[in-house]
């Protein structure tokens, strides 16, 4: 039966929550208004909020003084090539333990997530060592492969737990109509997986966009991303709390809007599918 | 039922994952091991030998771990507490019926995908700062003294940005488990007269324990090693140097490997602790 609501009722819970969610919301709101004040308006007292004089200038001064335009595709490239190199590797694996399971897979699942446990700062060293031997520091291929690997356990997990709804019985009627395996991963499974791929690669793609330990300490000059453009702006230089504001707009625009769409997959990614 | 044929076609599909998740492991690690061992300046003389267990002993002697160790705890424990407890409040005020849920939820979700450089520079400068961030005009409106946050109250300041990062993973995991909630139960108990609070207590506590678990555990391994917020906002000075932020700047910036790596490795080990609980309910839940 369910629970007759009265309107006040409904009407509190929605002023609360509506409160709370824009006190929650106000430091991005703040920041993408504040990007199209001038500097003197960005920090008048008592501070201005819709009427101001809108301007586009920041933008334009920010592209101008650190070349936005490299940095986001710099960005681009890392995160959009780490998720897609990490979930071809991972599809496989993730296939042939959903539906091949032996008495492994679990240990073998589970030791994939430990990996993920290593706290980078312990091999801070080693890595940037190798990578000045292979002569890939403050390169983009470098950082992608990082990334990968950082995230190569969250991308097995995920596929897994998507590919193991698939029910097993489908798969056995192709094999018995004399489908060969390839057939089957091709003309079977994937058209079922595709959902689960893209949420994968959706969630994957902004946590590699917001990596800040490898990307801060990898990159120097020609390979750094945003997280880097943004660590740039750390120290003020006279007026500039407009242009900060455009440049981080600039830098969580993509990925706010992606991340909308992914709120589901959070859950289920992060937790690893204890939770659901 | 799976063929022979289809098992070693398995286990060949498995091995390119294994194989580099098994060479990211392995190797960075023996490397660290081994420099752990080592007296190693890169930019003073290279590897000067074998060094025994000083690294190690000088690492913990040094008057900068306990501290750091005590600022990474305190950090951790305090993100937790207010993201945990904020998580259940918001998870359950989102839960009740309301108009426009769906975009209250995305107000209350969008600090997750804000990168951390980005949430630690726009606290830093446009809410903390003494001269022209909000919190000092509210500050000045009330006829108080603006807080020079980030180096007068630095830690509470810190568990601040961090928490506001991850209060909303917190809710919508806390949110997806009461979601899950048996309805009928909580209506039985609220006929019977059951107040409020112990409604809560009885009922719905136990309910989310797991989930809240889940929420400690996964943000633990995170926030142990926090860095982007530490390195844009107050370098690890004004006590904010974590454990992770102190074995940066032996690696980093003193260049010491050997020192460093020590670091690296009760770091290693205290991520690992947190680690096996984690592994357990996750185990647990593979088998249901």
């Amino acid at each position: 039966m369910a629970r007759a609501v009265t309107t006040n009722r409904k009407a509190l819970n929605t002023a609360i929550a509506w409160t709370i969610g824009f006190v929650i919301f106000f430091p991005i709101l703040w920041t993408i208004l504040t990007s199209f004040k001038t500097e003197a308006q960005a920090i008048s007292d008592p501070p201005i909020f819709l009427f101001f004089d809108w301007t586009l200038e920041n933008y334009s001064v920010v592209q101008e003084r650190s070349n936005y335009m490299r940095f986001l595709w710099n960005s681009v490239i890392i995160a959009g090539g780490s998720t897609i190199l990490g979930v071809m590797i991972a599809v496989p694996a993730a296939w042939s333990m959903a539906f091949v399971p032996s008495k492994r897979t679990k240990d073998i699942l589970l030791w994939m997530l430990s990996t993920k446990m290593l706290p980078a700062v312990g091999v801070l060293y080693p890595i940037y060592l190798i990578f000045i031997k292979l002569g890939i520091l403050d390169s983009r291929i470098g950082l992608t492969i990082v990334l990968m690997l950082i995230n190569l356990p969250i991308i097995v997990w995920m596929l897994y737990t998507y590919f193991r709804e698939i029910p097993g019985e489908i798969l056995e009627a192709a094999r018995m109509d004399g489908a060969s395996l390839k057939e089957e991963i091709l003309y079977v499974l994937t058209p079922m997986a595709i959902p689960g791929i893209a949420s994968t690669l959706l969630l994957n793609f902004i946590l590699a966009w917001n990596e800040a330990f490898w990307t801060l300490n990898l990159t120097a000059a020609k390979a750094a991303p945003l997280t880097a453009f943004i660590a740039s702006y750390s120290s003020p230089e006279g007026l500039f709390f407009a242009k900060l504001s455009a440049a981080s707009t600039m830098a969580i625009a993509p990925v706010l809007i992606l991340g909308w769409f992914s709120q589901k997959q959070l859950v289920r990614g992060l937790t690893f599918g204890a939770v659901k | 039922m799976a063929t022979q044929h289809s098992r070693s076609a398995a286990r060949l599909m498995m091995a390119p994952a294994v194989i580099l998740l098994l060479g990211w492991m392995l190797v960075p690690l023996t490397m660290t091991l081994w420099f752990s061992f080592r007296t190693y300046l890169p930019l003073r003389g290279g590897d000067q030998g074998w060094a025994g267990f000083s690294n190690y002993t000088r690492f913990i002697g040094s008057s900068s771990f306990w501290p750091s160790v005590q600022t990474t705890l305190i950090i951790v424990g305090g993100v937790l507490l207010i993201t945990v407890v904020l998580g259940v409040i918001l998870a359950l005020l989102l839960d009740q019926p309301m108009w426009g849920q769906g975009v209250v939820r995305i107000l209350v979700i969008a600090p997750f995908f804000v990168m951390p450089t980005v949430s630690a520079l726009v606290w830093k400068n446009m809410f903390m700062d003494p001269t022209n961030g909000i919190l000092a005009h509210i500050w000045r409106f009330f006829g108080a003294t603006p807080v020079e946050w980030l180096s007068q109250a630095s830690m509470p300041s810190i568990i601040m940005i961090v928490s506001w990062q991850w209060l909303p993973f917190a809710t919508l995991i806390l949110l997806t488990a009461v979601q899950s909630l048996d309805s009928e139960q909580l209506e039985a108990a609220e006929m019977d007269g059951a107040p409020f609070l112990s409604r809560f207590w009885f009922i719905i506590l136990p309910h989310l324990s797991r989930a809240i678990t889940i929420v400690i555990l996964i943000q633990t391994i995170f926030l142990l090693s926090i860095f982007a917020e530490i390195f844009v906002t107050t370098g690890g000075a004004f006590g904010t140097r974590t454990l992770t932020y102190l074995i940066f700047q032996r690696v980093l910036e003193s260049q010491n490997i050997g020192l460093g790596s020590a670091g690296g490795v009760y770091a290693i080990i205290l991520a690992n602790i947190v680690a096996i609980f984690l592994m357990r309910i996750v185990g647990k839940n593979l088998d249901a």
